[in-house]
């Protein structure tokens, strides 16, 4: 017996590592996978928006944020949750404010990972390390070495950032919430109406759109 | 102590030391090709070194690497603990190659990106204490004698 217990050892060991690693694998991968109907990019009214969920959802969320503002940091993760708990249609639109140093380049770089197709990816990030990039001197550096983390083409991330493409759909999105009364952020509508700020927070945002479901399917 | 007895003692803290190390670049690697990315904890260095050209061979992850040259040398290490001598000659192989390897990555981070990945970090750090384990070995053995 004692002659065949490295091999035993080194085979359980090898199940162990391999076997881990591909849960861990697919747990991340289905994480991270988007919802079935989701699209990543698509068209509203016309316009390339950046969308996640059915286009038939009972709830649209659409949310005007600036990727250095703390209270939009602090709503990533419960959107997020909420998409994937009640199938939410979600909207995200750059509102990048003039105070934020760095809000614009964060803007540029969650499109410029759009045009990869990693949009979402960029945009959950950029929420994640609000706190290291805001205070950074060189917040770029930090973009590139998110992208590269990404996985992402880096010549074309790099020139997409500073494409007048790029910065034209972060002007439109301003346009467009500067049309319709967005002045902070982050400002969210839900099904079209806009949302009191004293309900965008983590605690206060679960109830209306739990609300906003009862409502829009009254049967269910 | 028997001589056998510490070699078992020296191979047995090899293989829970690389056994360490499989765990740390399984994740790593797992990390990458789940197109995740690492918990950094506030770190910018961090990012810099994990999204840096230097963090991949072609498409293939270093992490991946580092995970099969972990996995190999706890193999030999346990086999060494059994008594298989060639085991020894193999683990010391690819301990060195590893020390090599790490040299070169902390070189990189050192002064090429000017940023270091506490996960590299703690890497290297396990690679030494590989690499003082295998230093140390001949002492054991002519203590035994």
């Amino acid at each position: 017996m004692r002659r065949f217990l490295p091999f035993i050892i080194v085979i359980v060991v090898a199940l162990l590592a391999v076997g881990g690693g591909a849960y861990f694998y697919l747990a991340k991968r289905s994480a991270n996978a988007p919802p079935k109907f989701a699209k990543t990019e698509g068209e509203v009214a016309g316009e390339s928006v950046h969308v996640l969920g059915p286009a038939n959802a009972a709830v649209t969320l659409e949310e005007f944020g600036d990727f250095q503002c703390p209270p939009c940091g602090k709503l990533s993760e419960p959107i997020n949750h909420l998409q994937k708990q009640y199938n939410l249609r979600v909207i995200y639109r750059e509102f990048p404010l003039p105070m934020h140093a760095h809000a614009k380049d964060a803007a540029f770089a969650a499109e410029a990972a759009g045009r990869q197709g990693r949009f979402w990816q960029m945009h959950d990030l950029l929420y994640r390390e609000q706190a290291v990039w805001s205070n950074s001197t060189d917040a770029r550096a930090l973009f590139n070495a998110y992208a590269g983390m990404l996985q992402l083409d880096l010549d074309r991330f790099r020139k997409d950032m500073d494409s007048t493409d790029v910065q034209q759909q972060v002007e439109l999105d301003q346009h467009r919430g500067a049309a319709i009364g967005v002045k902070n952020t982050p400002t969210i509508f839900l099904n079209n109406e806009a949302l009191p700020p004293n309900q965008l927070n983590p605690d206060g945002l679960p109830a209306v759109v739990e609300a906003a479901m009862k409502k829009a399917k009254p049967s269910s | 102590m028997s001589g056998s007895r510490i070699q078992t003692i020296f191979y047995s803290a090899a293989a829970l030391i690389s056994l360490v190390g499989l765990a740390e670049a399984t994740y790593l690697t797992v990390i990458f090709l789940s197109g995740e990315t690492a918990v950094c904890g506030g770190s910018p260095d961090c990012f810099r070194v994990l999204g840096s050209s230097y963090a991949k061979i072609g498409k293939i992850p270093v992490s991946s690497l580092g995970a099969l040259a972990y996995f190999s040398a706890f193999s030999f290490a346990t086999f060494a603990g059994f008594g298989y001598a060639r085991a020894q000659k193999f683990f010391t192989w690819t301990v060195t190659a590893m020390f090599c390897m790490t040299l070169w990555l902390l070189f990189v981070q050192a002064f090429r990106l000017h940023a270091f990945c506490r996960y590299c970090l703690f890497s290297a750090a396990l690679v030494f204490l590989l690499t003082g384990l295998v230093v140390a070995r001949p002492v054991a053995e002519t203590q035994k004698t």
